[in-house]
């Protein structure tokens, strides 16, 4: 079986910035795979190529064996993404925004509906459906934004920052779904995160990247044996040390954006 | 988890090659419906735009009809400018599209929008076709109001019918260079001054205040190279009855549609670059 996610010799400048730096990185079906690093480590530029947004400027990338450069639509179709911000529309209501999407995939007419209600009622949201999505809490807006993302099925979901801006009980509900979903359907989650207490307890391997280059890689218990720590925080620490200031205004600029759009 | 969700789909490369017929009317209709689901809930917009073309109506259009100032060959001024009016509240409603894609762009819209099977070309028709469907619910806001003033609109179905498709075509038009300018330029703020800049120019320079018999020649220049002017010369002739070069408009319209279309599909991913 193809691996879920295949990258080798990624590279991606942005004018001067070297924003992916010859990644190379294998993620496995079925697996909760974290991409953990400070702004600007490069993550936001890999999950961009993995989604199609940016096409590979050198090297290769690959989602279930399909080439993400020449098959960008056949991609597609198999990826579920959740950016960063909160992305749901504020206008239409929680049954509007999922079905939205369930057309964009062309999820066939007669099993619209029930897909559209089942991915909202697996996302603990049926009460709430009908309602505008502008009346809904940070936590439950990133709930209706997977549930827009698992209305066609897809085999990968890609989590940009999902729990960023939220408080503990709407992280850990976040976090709950993602996980039984997982579990439910076999589907493979790639996910970026600052927060290094949620990699360490829900991703099967993280990959800590930083400056564009991946500068450890394995299962949570692993990296902090190797780093003779006690938590992600200590393999953090170690490979960035206190360089922590390569993220670029953007990013901060889009962290800030979406914390205050939550609250 | 109570309920079960769908099994993931197989994984095929065929799965990418859809009909792009199929694939172009179902974007279309899904972003046309968004729009008619936002505008249930919120009518707003739908008041308040209108009242801009209800004073270019009530105010310049009587004032300009006792005036008898602009020869209109024997039509009451305000038939003549209620078309015109008509064009100018679509062309409102569409120029400034730029920004909410700008505005799509920052809260993460857009990327993912971009993320499903729909082709650049598709996602930027649907939007243009949605900006479309906004300007149509306020031609009827406008046309009502007109024929309150007493302004001879045409019943005939068919020609109420061309003259949907007239301000689909012509709100598309303006909304894709709307959405070229919003990738050329990346901020809001810029968008909203760009907007204001050439929506007055683009209005003026067309036929929709004064016949083209009336305009200096370098205005006659831009009157012909502006679509807004074919749009207003299709409105007329549909809906009050005036001589109309309705081919050369519709081809006209097409024709810009189908360039605008492209040039917006080509600039979409510098917004979310």
């Amino acid at each position: 079986m193809n691996p879920a996610v295949e990258i080798e010799g990624l590279r991606h400048r942005f004018k001067e910035t070297l924003a992916v730096d010859d990644l190379s990185l294998s993620v496995q079906p079925a697996e909760i795979f974290g991409l953990l690093g400070p702004n600007g480590a490069g993550k936001t530029t890999t999950i961009r190529v993995l989604t199609t947004l940016l096409p590979p400027q050198a090297g290769r990338a690959e989602v279930f064996g399909l080439d993400v450069r020449r098959n960008r639509m056949a991609v597609r179709r198999l990826i579920g993404y959740v950016p960063q911000a909160l992305s749901a529309d504020a206008g239409l209501s929680g049954r509007e925004n999922v079905a939205l999407f369930a057309r964009l995939f062309d999820v066939p007419r007669a099993e619209r509906r029930a897909r559209a209600d089942a991915a909202i009622e697996a996302m603990g949201l049926a009460e709430a459906a009908d309602r505008p999505a502008g009346t809904y809490s940070g936590g439950m807006i990133r709930r209706l934004e997977l549930a827009q993302a698992l209305v066609s099925a897809p085999r990968l979901l890609v989590l940009d920052e999902p729990t960023i801006g939220l408080d503990p009980v709407a992280r850990a509900g976040v976090w709950e779904r993602i996980t039984q979903v997982r579990a439910e359907t076999g589907m493979t989650v790639l996910v970026t995160t600052h927060y290094m207490e949620e990699a360490e307890e829900f991703c099967d391997r993280v990959a800590l990247m930083h400056r564009g280059r991946i500068r450890a890689l394995g299962s949570p218990a692993e990296l902090i044996a190797s780093a003779d720590g006690d938590s992600l925080d200590d393999v953090f620490r170690q490979y960035t040390g206190d360089d922590l200031d390569a993220g670029g205004f953007s990013d901060v600029r889009a962290t800030r954006r979406t914390a205050r759009r939550l609250g | 988890m109570s309920v079960r969700l769908a099994a993931p789909h197989a994984v095929s490369a065929d799965a990418g090659r859809t009909n792009p017929v199929r694939v172009l009317a179902t974007r279309i209709a899904a972003m046309c419906l968004v729009e008619l689901q936002k505008l249930r809930r919120d009518r707003t917009e739908v008041i308040t735009r209108a009242i801009q073309p209800a004073l270019w109506l009530i105010i310049f259009g009587q004032t300009f009809t006792h005036l008898r100032a602009i020869p209109t060959g024997g039509l009451p001024y305000l038939d003549f400018l209620a078309p015109g009016i008509l064009a100018q509240s679509a062309l409102f409603v569409s120029i400034f599209y730029g920004i909410h894609i700008i505005w799509e762009r920052d809260a993460g819209v857009l990327a993912k929008l971009m993320v499903t099977p729909t082709p650049r070309a598709a996602l930027v028709t649907g939007k243009a076709f949605a900006a479309g469907i906004r300007a149509l619910v306020q031609a009827v806001v406008v046309l009502v109001l007109a024929a309150i003033l007493g302004v001879s609109l045409t019943g005939n179905p068919l020609k109420l019918l061309g003259t949907a498709v007239v301000l689909l075509l012509g709100s598309a038009f303006f909304c894709c260079l709307s959405i070229t300018l919003a990738g050329l330029v990346l901020k809001r703020d810029r968008m909203m001054g760009i907007g204001q800049a050439i929506m007055m120019p683009l209005f003026f320079a067309s036929n929709a205040l004064y016949p083209v018999s009336v305009m200096p020649g370098w205005l006659r220049v831009l009157n012909h190279v502006n679509p807004l002017s074919y749009e207003v010369d299709a409105l007329r002739g549909l809906l009050i009855g005036t001589p109309a070069h309705l081919l050369l408009d519709f081809g006209v319209l097409v024709g810009a549609v189908a360039v605008a279309v492209f040039a917006a599909s080509a600039i979409l991913g510098r917004l979310t670059r």
